[in-house]
């Protein structure tokens, strides 16, 4: 097995050991630990007032687009990484290709902004 | 470089058994030293004093507490999902300190694009406070889940920015190279103390202590738990061991970003090179296997003292503040810091 695909499997391993570790303290706290459930107890906790309605709700629209500003942008940095590792190979002429992709990110950015979409309230 | 040479088992064992105790030994640090004490004296009160010498042994006490405490599943939560979370929560912490290296050839893991893993796996633990803030059934917990998600959205963004200044001045991606590029660096001809970052990338710095900040979801930045309005926000219905594992996952991931910070910013294992005359990666002594770690781990103490410094003296933010301040300071901060860097790279 290579190198890399090594790397891999101990990262494996060490999604492996997390579970193990959390499945062993949450296997000796079920030994130790009481169990008494009632009725009032598995109520949702609402600091003591009786829950109106259920926990569940459809959330705002502007999460929606916060969550499209964040894919833009965290898909141009995927494309701004390998260059940021080749920086002096590509000199020049690469700065400024960047510089205008850049440039470009930051009007996307400044179009949202005067649109009012940064806007949280 | 190591002398004896292990099989693979015995090396996959001797990793897992080092992550374990490179997960646990900050945490336990962090809540002890910072949490438990520092806190105390800054709000002119003793904390822990009954266990052990200074209450040195109150975590083990805390330990075994919530071990005895009942785990409370409320009726109208999704109980599997309820489950999984906190177990999330602890993988991502252990999948992101799988990247970090120790010293010359104490890491775990060498991947050429170690510092972009660290940046994926580090959005994990999102999933695992969204489904806990979903599962719950709890009006409280959804809005944490929900603030915790567009709060880690908006300064993911931040932190990804002010990491490629880094690589920038770096050209690698590599954690150990990056390590390696700062200590054997000069600036401006000088070596004495090599090229740390910290002083050359000085605002992608602050950029990012502050997104960490802000992704470890501590104060000012702790909308999604907000204890005076959501009463605990994604953690409310958790209760015993469960609650623990996330307090535990919560105070491990402080230490695992701080060290990335302290390998990506103040030089991680390494001392300047030019100390002991070594001019590269493959120069570097032995010895440094065993140093290095004690160095990283002061240089942890160190970040992570100023988190939680932060932590301690700041009120929080309001949720719009907190948008606002990543999207319209942060981030163009962070593009422009990319452009001076690069060309500065370029013309010098």
């Amino acid at each position: 097995m290579s190198q890399f695909l090594r790397d891999y499997l101990t990262v494996v391993w060490f999604g492996a050991i997390a579970l193990v570790l959390g499945g062993l303290l949450l296997g000796v706290a079920a030994l130790l630990r009481p169990n008494k459930p009632t009725a009032q107890k598995l109520i949702a906790y609402e600091s003591g007032v009786d829950p109106v309605g259920d926990g569940w709700s459809q959330s705002q629209v502007r999460y929606y687009i916060f969550a499209l500003l964040f894919v833009i942008f965290d898909i141009e940095a995927v494309f701004i990484f390998p260059w940021a590792t080749q920086v002096e190979r590509y000199g020049a002429f690469g700065l400024v290709v960047m510089l205008i992709f850049l440039i470009l990110l930051l009007d996307g950015l400044a179009y949202a902004w005067k649109k009012g979409v940064l806007r949280w309230v | 470089m190591i002398a004896v040479d292990l099989p693979y088992w015995a090396q996959s064992l001797l990793r897992v058994l080092g992550g374990t105790v490179a997960v646990l030994l900050p945490a336990g640090t962090i809540v002890y030293l910072f949490l438990f004490k520092m806190m105390s004296f800054m709000q002119s009160r003793l904390g822990p004093m009954e266990a052990g010498p200074y209450g040195s042994m109150q975590l083990f006490a805390e330990v075994g507490k919530w071990l005895q405490k009942e785990d409370i599943q409320p009726e109208n939560a999704d109980k599997r999902v309820f489950k999984i979370a906190p177990l999330v929560v602890l993988v991502s912490t252990f999948l992101l300190v799988a990247v970090v290296p120790f010293g010359p050839d104490a890491y775990f893991t060498d991947f050429e694009a170690g510092i972009f893993y660290a940046l994926a796996v580090s959005s994990v633990s999102v999933l695992g406070i969204l489904i806990a803030g979903w599962s719950s059934a709890n009006k409280y917990s959804l809005l944490g889940g929900l603030r915790a998600a567009g709060q880690l959205i908006a300064y993911e963004l931040p932190m990804v920015l002010a990491v490629i200044g880094v690589v920038i001045q770096a050209g690698t991606m590599n954690l150990n190279q990056i390590v390696a590029a700062q200590n054997a660096g000069s600036m401006f001809g000088w070596d004495g103390l090599g090229n740390p970052y910290v002083l050359t990338q000085f605002v992608g710095f602050v950029v990012f202590m502050i997104a960490i900040q802000a992704e470890l979801t501590q104060a000012p930045f702790d909308m999604p738990i907000a204890e005076s309005e959501l009463v605990s926000g994604y953690m409310t219905e958790y209760s015993g061991f469960r609650f623990l594992i996330f307090f535990i996952a919560e105070f491990a991931t402080v230490g695992v970003f701080t060290l990335i910070a302290s390998v990506l910013f103040l030089g991680g294992w390494g001392v300047p090179f030019a100390w002991f005359g070594w001019e590269s990666l493959g120069d570097v002594d032995n010895w440094m296997n065993v140093v290095g770690p004690l160095v990283m781990i002061t240089k942890m103490l160190a970040l992570s003292g100023i988190v939680m410094w932060v932590r301690f003296s700041y009120p929080r933010l309001r949720e719009d503040q907190l948008q606002r301040f990543a999207w319209k300071v942060l981030i163009p901060v962070s593009v422009v810091n990319i452009m001076v860097t690069a060309i500065l790279k370029v013309a010098f």
